[in-house]
C-alpha cells in the first residue's frame, strides 16, 4: 500500500506573527494545510493520507478534515506528532502498521505541510522512486553559491556548485527500511537528524534524488507567506 | 489545493499561473494525453492577428485530451475513470442551433484556458467515459469528433445520391472526415485529393487518390468536404466547383486566416449548397466514442498519431510545439507535469 504522510509538526515559531501554527495560516480560500492535503488526495495512488499534527491541534485538524475534505474522510487519518519531524514520521508509521499491519510492500511519502505548491508529477516520481530504489528525496539544483563555515565567522570551504542541491519535500521510503534504519540509530545519532532522508545518509543507504521546482517553496517565514499568497492571488483577482 | 495552469504569454513564451482550485460541483480530471492542434499552433507561434492575440491571451493552450477523473461530486463518475473532455461549453439552451455554433459558447484554449493543466475542473456534462479506446489514441476524440459533426450535418443536408463523395486535403482532418465516412456510407465512392504523395498514401481505405491540381478532366463527385484551410482553401474551393455534380454539397472545414475568393457564377450555375462547419459538441462526442471503440477504427486512428516523449516542464511544451511543425499528421503527448 502506498501512504502519504503530511507533516504538520510545528507550532510557526518562526513567524512570529500569530500563534496559529503556520500550517494553518489561510491561503486564497482555505489553510495551507488543506492545500497540501487536497494535493495529496488528487493523487490516486495514495490508499491513505496521514497528518501528523502538534498533540494539541489534532482536534482542531480533525474539525479542518471534516470542513474541507469531508468527500475523502475515509481516506485521512490524523495522527499526534512526536517530539521531532522524525519522532512524527514515526507516529504516522506506528498508525499505519496499527492499522493495515507491517509489510515490505508499504511506501511512504513525506511532505512538509506548508509546501503547499507541490505537484502530482512530484508525488507519482516519488512513489515511483520509492518503489525502484527504497529511498528519494526531492531537490532541486543549487543556484547559490553554497558556503561553508564551521566557525560563522570565515569560510572554511565552498563546494562545487555543481555538486551541491537543496533538499525540497517529499522524500519517500520503503516503510519498513525507513523504520529499521532508523530504530539502528543511537539517542546520539538521531539527535542530529534534521529530516528523514539523513536516516538513510547516516546509514549509508542510497538515496536517489528526484527534480523538485523553485517554485515548491516551503511558507516558513512572513517573507515565504507573502510569496505565497502573491502566487495564488495573481490567479484570483483575475 | 493550488493548481496550476501554463499559459501562453505570447508567442513562444508559456508562464505558470496559480489557482485555488476548490473541489465543489464540478469534476476534477488529470490530464493525461493532449494532442496538437493547428489552432493552438498558430496561436503558439504567433501567426493569429496581433489584435486577437491581445484579446486573448494569456491562455493556456490544447482542446484535444484525455485524462483520468480525481474527484466526481456525484456518482456519474469513478476515481480513476478514463475520460475526455469537451472543450466547447454553451451558456444558453437552445433547440435548433448546435451547441459548437450557438451564441454565448465559448471554447476551451480560444478565449479560456485549454487543458495545459495540472488539474482541470469542468462541468459533469463536458465530461465523458471512454474506457476501451487506448489512453493515445483517445486523446484526439476532439479531433475525431469535429469530422462526425461534419458527417451528420452533411447527412441531413446533402441530397440523398452519394455515389461518389471526394476529400480535398490529405491532412489529419481529412484523414478523420474520411473515417468517418467510410463508416457510415460504406457504399460510397470515397477520392482523396490531396497534394503530397507520401501523405496520401495513408489513405489505404478510399477508393482513390488524386494529385490536386491534376486531377482527371472526367472525374465526377456528388458531394465535397474541403478539408484544407491555410493557403489552400483557395484552389480547393475553386476545383471542388469544378468536378462537383449539380445541387452538390460542399462542406467547408479548412480554417483560413485569409479572405478566399469563391466562383460564385459556378456556384450559382450548379446550384450548389455550401456548409460551414466548425468544432462539435456533446452528441458528436458520443458519436466519436463510439466509432472509435471499434479496434479497426483505433488501428487506423494509430497510424496518424505521432507520439512525443511526455511533457514534465515548460521546456517540453516548446519541444512538442517545435516538434509539431514538422509532423506530419498529429503529435500526441503525455501530460506528465
Amino acid at each position: 500500500m502506498i501512504f502519504g504522510a503530511i507533516l504538520a509538526g510545528g507550532v510557526g515559531s518562526r513567524m512570529h506573527m500569530a500563534d496559529m501554527p503556520k500550517q494553518f495560516l489561510p491561503l486564497g480560500e482555505k489553510p495551507i494545510l488543506v492545500h497540501t492535503l487536497e494535493k495529496f488526495l488528487t493523487c490516486r495512488q495514495f490508499d491513505m493520507v496521514y497528518v501528523g499534527v502538534h498533540p494539541d491541534w489534532v482536534g482542531y485538524t480533525e474539525d479542518l478534515v471534516a470542513k474541507h475534505t469531508a468527500f475523502a474522510e475515509d481516506r485521512i487519518a490524523v495522527v499526534p506528532g512526536g517530539e521531532d519531524r522524525n519522532g512524527t514520521v514515526m507516529n504516522v508509521i506506528a498508525a499505519i502498521e496499527e492499522r493495515f499491519g507491517p509489510s515490505e510492500e508499504h511506501l511512504l511519502v513525506t511532505h512538509d505541510a506548508v509546501r503547499p505548491f507541490v505537484t502530482l508529477r512530484m508525488l507519482e516520481e516519488n512513489i515511483a522512486a520509492a518503489r525502484e530504489h527504497g529511498a528519494c528525496d526531492t531537490v532541486m539544483p543549487a543556484v547559490d553559491t553554497i558556503v561553508e563555515s564551521t566557525d560563522g565567522e570565515i569560510i572554511s570551504a565552498i563546494p562545487p556548485r555543481g555538486r551541491m542541491y537543496q533538499g525540497q519535500t517529499p522524500q519517500s521510503f520503503r516503510m519498513s527500511l525507513l523504520k529499521s534504519l532508523y530504530e539502528s540509530l543511537s539517542a546520539d545519532e538521531r539527535a542530529v537528524l534534521t529530516d528523514a532522508c539523513k536516516i538513510c545518509v547516516v546509514r549509508q543507504y542510497p538515496v536517489y534524488l528526484v527534480r523538485g521546482s523553485e517554485t515548491n517553496i516551503k511558507i516558513t517565514t512572513p517573507g515565504d507567506y507573502k510569496i505565497a499568497q502573491a502566487m495564488v492571488r495573481e490567479l484570483s483577482d483575475d | 489545493m493550488i493548481n496550476r495552469i501554463f499559459q501562453l504569454t505570447a508567442p513562444r513564451m508559456i508562464s505558470v499561473k496559480y489557482e485555488d482550485l476548490s473541489f465543489a460541483d464540478r469534476v476534477i480530471v488529470r490530464p493525461e494525453f493532449m494532442a496538437v492542434c493547428h489552432a493552438d499552433q498558430r496561436y503558439y507561434q504567433g501567426q493569429r492577428d496581433a489584435r486577437v492575440l491581445r484579446q486573448k491571451l494569456p491562455m493556456a493552450l490544447i482542446h484535444e485530451c484525455c485524462g483520468r477523473v480525481v474527484y466526481s461530486p456525484d456518482a456519474r463518475f469513478s476515481v480513476g475513470q478514463p475520460v475526455v473532455m469537451i472543450p466547447n461549453t454553451p451558456t444558453r439552451p437552445e433547440d435548433c442551433i448546435y451547441e459548437n455554433y450557438r451564441e454565448g459558447s465559448y471554447f476551451l484554449s480560444s478565449g479560456h484556458d485549454g487543458f495545459m493543466r495540472e488539474l482541470v475542473a469542468i462541468a459533469p456534462d463536458r465530461v465523458l467515459g471512454c474506457e476501451g479506446i487506448d489512453p493515445m489514441t483517445a486523446a484526439i476524440t476532439e479531433f475525431f469528433s469535429v469530422g462526425v459533426h461534419a458527417a451528420g450535418r452533411f447527412d441531413r443536408v446533402a441530397h440523398e445520391r452519394r455515389g461518389a463523395i471526394g476529400i480535398w486535403g490529405d491532412g489529419s482532418l481529412a484523414f478523420v472526415v474520411a473515417n468517418v465516412l467510410r463508416a457510415r456510407y460504406p457504399k460510397s465512392r470515397l477520392f482523396i485529393i490531396g497534394r503530397q504523395p507520401r501523405k496520401l498514401a495513408q489513405f489505404s481505405f478510399v477508393d482513390d487518390t488524386f494529385r490536386a491540381g491534376d486531377l482527371p478532366a472526367d472525374l465526377r463527385v456528388d458531394h465535397a468536404f474541403e478539408c484544407c484551410g491555410g493557403d489552400g482553401s483557395t484552389a480547393a474551393i475553386e476545383e471542388i466547383i469544378g468536378h462537383i455534380r449539380p445541387q452538390g454539397t460542399l462542406m467547408l472545414m479548412g480554417v483560413s486566416e485569409n479572405q478566399v475568393p469563391v466562383t460564385t457564377r459556378m456556384v450559382l450555375e450548379k446550384g450548389l449548397t455550401m456548409v460551414g462547419c466548425s468544432r462539435s459538441g456533446r452528441a458528436d462526442f458520443e458519436a466519436a466514442i463510439e466509432l472509435m471503440r471499434a479496434e479497426r477504427t483505433q488501428r487506423r486512428l494509430r497510424t496518424i498519431l505521432s507520439p512525443e516523449e511526455p511533457v514534465r516542464s515548460i521546456g517540453d511544451i516548446h519541444r512538442v510545439f517545435e516538434s509539431d511543425r514538422s509532423t506530419p499528421f498529429k503529435t500526441v503527448f503525455g501530460w506528465e507535469v
